[in-house]
C-alpha cells in the first residue's frame, strides 16, 4: 500500500470540487433553452439528481462500481456505506491518494451523468416518477457501466478499450437514455406550431462556462495525479473546446448567415465531450482536429434530429451522443503511448486495430444503457405515470410541479 | 375628451415622447405588448434550425386629451413614429366617457 501525495491529494480534492460545479453548470445551460414556465423544473432536475446520486453513491453505487469484481459485470457489495473506503491509498485505482478521495471524485462523475440526460426529458417529465428512474438508473445502468469501463476487473477495461474521462461511461450512457426518454416521453406539446425557443440564453452561456471550467477537474483530474499528464489533458481540454465552438460558430454562419451565441457555447460542450475519452491519450494537434470535427459532426447532428422525428428536446443525443462517439473512435486513431505509457498506440501509431476496439467499447455501453433505460422508464411509466397531464403542461412544471414560479416581476 | 391609443416600434420612444411633450401632453401610459400586423413576425435561428417569431415585440402609449388637442397629438405621433418602412404601426382614438383623478376627486377635462 503506497503513501498518500499531498499534491495528487490536494489535485484531486480540487478536481471533484469543479466536476460538483460541472452539474449545476448543466442545470443552467438546460434551463436557458427552456421556456421561463419551465426554468426552474429544469434547474431542479439536475440539483435533484446532485443530491439523491451522491447520497446513493456512498450508501450502494461506489461498492457496485468498484468494489472487488464480480464476472467482469459489476462490483460486490462489500463497500456498501463506504465500509473499507480509508483515507489511505487503494492500489487498484490511485495509488498515491486516500481512496476516499477517488471514491469522492467517481461520485461526482456519477451524479452528472443523469443530469445530463435531463435535457431530453424536459418541458414534459414529472418530477417524482424521474426521482425513481434516477435511483434505479444509477444503481442498474451507471454503476454496471463504470465498472465495465474502470473497475478492477471490468471486461471493457481488459479488452483494452480507452476511455480516459468518461466519454462512454458518462457521455455516450447518458446519450443513449436521453433517445430512450425521449422515445417513452413522446414530443412536447405545441412542438412545430408553437414557439418553442430559449427564454434566456444569457444563463445557457453561464452554464455552459461553468461546464467548461468545471471540465478541467473532469479530465486533468482523471489524471488522478499532479503530474505531466494532468497538464497534457488540461491544454487538450481547452484546444478542444475552443475547436469545437469556432467550427460550430464557422458552420452555422455559412449555414445560417449568422454566428449565434448559443451555437458557440453548444459548440463548446461538443468539444469538451469528444475530448473527453481522449483527454490523456493524444497531444495538442490532435486535440484540434478532434474538437472542430466535433463541433462540425455534432452541428449536423442536431439538425439531423428534425428529419428523424423524436424530441430530444434540448438535444443530449445530438451533442454527448454524436460527440461521445466521435471522441471514442478518434480516441482510437490519434491516441500515442509517447503522451500516456499506460495508454495504447492508436491507428496513426500503427495500430488500426485500436479503432474497433474503441467501436466495441462504445457500441456496449449504448446498447446496454439504450435496453435497460427504455425498460426503466416505461416501468415508471406503468406505475406512475411519467408524463404530466396536458393541463399541467400548458400551465407549465415550475407550478404544478414544485409550487413556485421562476421569475416574479 | 378622446383617448389616444398608439402601437409603435419601440425604439422610436424617446422621439415620440420629445414630440408628445412639445405639444403639451402632460402624462402617458407605456406598456410593453406583441402582436402582429402586416409586418408579420420575424426569423429566429436555434442550433441551426429557423424558428418563425409570429409575435414582435412592440410599445403601446396611452393618451387622454381634450377633444380640441386630439388632432395635434395625433400628428406628432405620426410624424416622430413614422420610419416609411412596414411596421411602424397604428394609432387608435375613442371617445371617453370620463376622467377622475383619484387623489382629489376632480373630474371630467379638469382632472386631465
Amino acid at each position: 500500500m503506497g503513501s498518500v501525495s499531498a499534491g495528487d491529494t490536494g489535485f484531486v480534492l480540487l478536481s471533484s470540487a469543479l466536476v460538483m460545479f460541472m452539474t449545476p453548470g448543466v442545470a443552467f445551460f438546460y434551463a436557458g433553452m427552456v421556456r421561463s414556465k419551465n426554468v426552474l423544473n429544469t434547474i431542479m432536475l439536475s440539483f435533484a439528481v446532485l443530491g439523491t446520486v451522491s447520497v446513493l453513491w456512498s450508501l450502494v453505487g461506489y461498492s457496485l462500481a468498484f468494489g472487488p469484481d464480480w464476472g467482469g459485470m459489476i462490483g460486490n457489495l462489500s463497500w456498501v456505506g463506504l465500509a473499507g473506503v480509508e483515507q489511505t491509498p487503494n492500489a487498484d485505482y490511485a495509488g498515491t491518494i486516500p481512496h476516499l478521495a477517488f471514491a469522492v471524485f467517481q461520485g461526482m462523475f456519477a451524479a452528472i451523468t443523469p443530469a445530463l440526460i435531463t435535457g431530453a426529458l424536459v418541458d414534459r417529465v414529472r418530477f417524482k416518477p424521474f426521482l425513481a428512474f434516477v435511483v434505479l438508473w444509477s444503481l442498474l445502468v451507471y454503476s454496471p457501466v463504470a465498472h465495465w469501463v474502470w473497475g478492477a476487473g471490468g471486461w471493457i477495461r481488459a479488452v483494452g478499450a480507452l476511455d480516459f474521462a468518461g466519454g462512454t461511461v458518462v457521455h455516450v450512457n447518458a446519450a443513449a437514455a436521453a433517445l430512450a426518454g425521449a422515445l417513452v416521453l413522446g414530443k412536447r406539446r405545441g412542438l412545430g406550431t408553437e414557439e418553442l425557443v430559449p427564454h434566456n440564453l444569457p444563463i445557457t452561456v453561464l452554464g455552459a462556462a461553468m461546464l467548461w471550467f468545471g471540465w478541467f477537474g473532469f479530465n486533468a483530474g482523471s489524471a488522478l495525479s499532479a503530474n505531466g499528464l494532468a497538464a497534457s489533458a488540461f491544454v487538450v481540454t481547452n484546444l478542444a473546446a475552443a475547436a469545437a465552438a469556432v467550427a460550430w460558430m464557422g458552420l452555422e454562419w455559412l449555414h445560417r448567415g449568422q454566428p449565434t451565441t448559443l451555437g458557440a457555447a453548444t459548440g463548446c460542450v461538443a468539444g469538451l465531450v469528444a475530448i473527453t475519452p481522449a483527454s490523456g491519450f493524444v497531444s495538442p494537434m490532435p486535440a484540434l482536429v478532434i474538437g472542430s470535427l466535433a463541433g462540425a459532426i455534432c452541428y449536423g447532428a442536431v439538425i439531423l434530429k428534425w428529419r428523424l422525428g423524436y424530441d430530444d428536446a434540448l438535444d443530449v443525443v445530438g451533442v454527448h451522443g454524436a460527440g461521445g462517439v466521435v471522441g471514442a473512435l478518434l480516441t482510437g486513431v490519434f491516441s500515442s503511448t509517447l503522451v500516456n505509457p499506460a495508454g495504447a498506440d492508436g491507428l496513426l501509431f500503427g495500430h488500426p486495430e485500436r479503432v474497433l476496439a474503441q467501436l466495441v467499447a462504445v457500441v456496449a455501453p449504448l446498447a446496454f444503457s439504450f435496453v435497460c433505460s427504455y425498460l426503466l422508464f416505461s416501468l415508471v411509466d406503468t406505475f406512475w405515470g411519467l408524463r404530466v397531464s396536458h393541463e399541467e403542461e400548458e400551465t407549465g412544471l415550475d407550478l404544478t410541479q414544485h409550487n413556485e414560479v421562476g421569475y416574479n416581476i | 375628451m378622446r383617448k389616444i391609443e398608439a402601437i409603435i416600434k419601440p425604439f422610436k420612444l424617446d422621439e415620440v415622447k420629445e414630440a408628445l411633450r412639445r405639444v403639451g401632453v402632460q402624462g402617458l401610459t407605456v406598456s410593453e405588448v406583441r402582436g402582429f400586423g402586416r409586418q408579420r413576425g420575424h426569423k429566429e435561428v436555434y442550433r441551426g434550425a429557423e424558428y418563425e417569431v409570429d409575435f414582435v415585440p412592440k410599445l403601446k402609449l396611452e393618451i387622454v386629451t381634450s377633444e380640441t388637442q386630439t388632432e395635434e397629438v395625433v400628428e406628432a405621433i405620426l410624424n416622430s413614429a413614422r420610419t416609411g418602412s412596414i411596421g411602424d404601426g397604428k394609432v387608435f382614438v375613442y371617445p371617453l366617457e370620463e376622467v377622475i383623478r383619484i387623489r382629489t376627486g376632480e373630474r371630467g377635462p379638469d382632472a386631465l
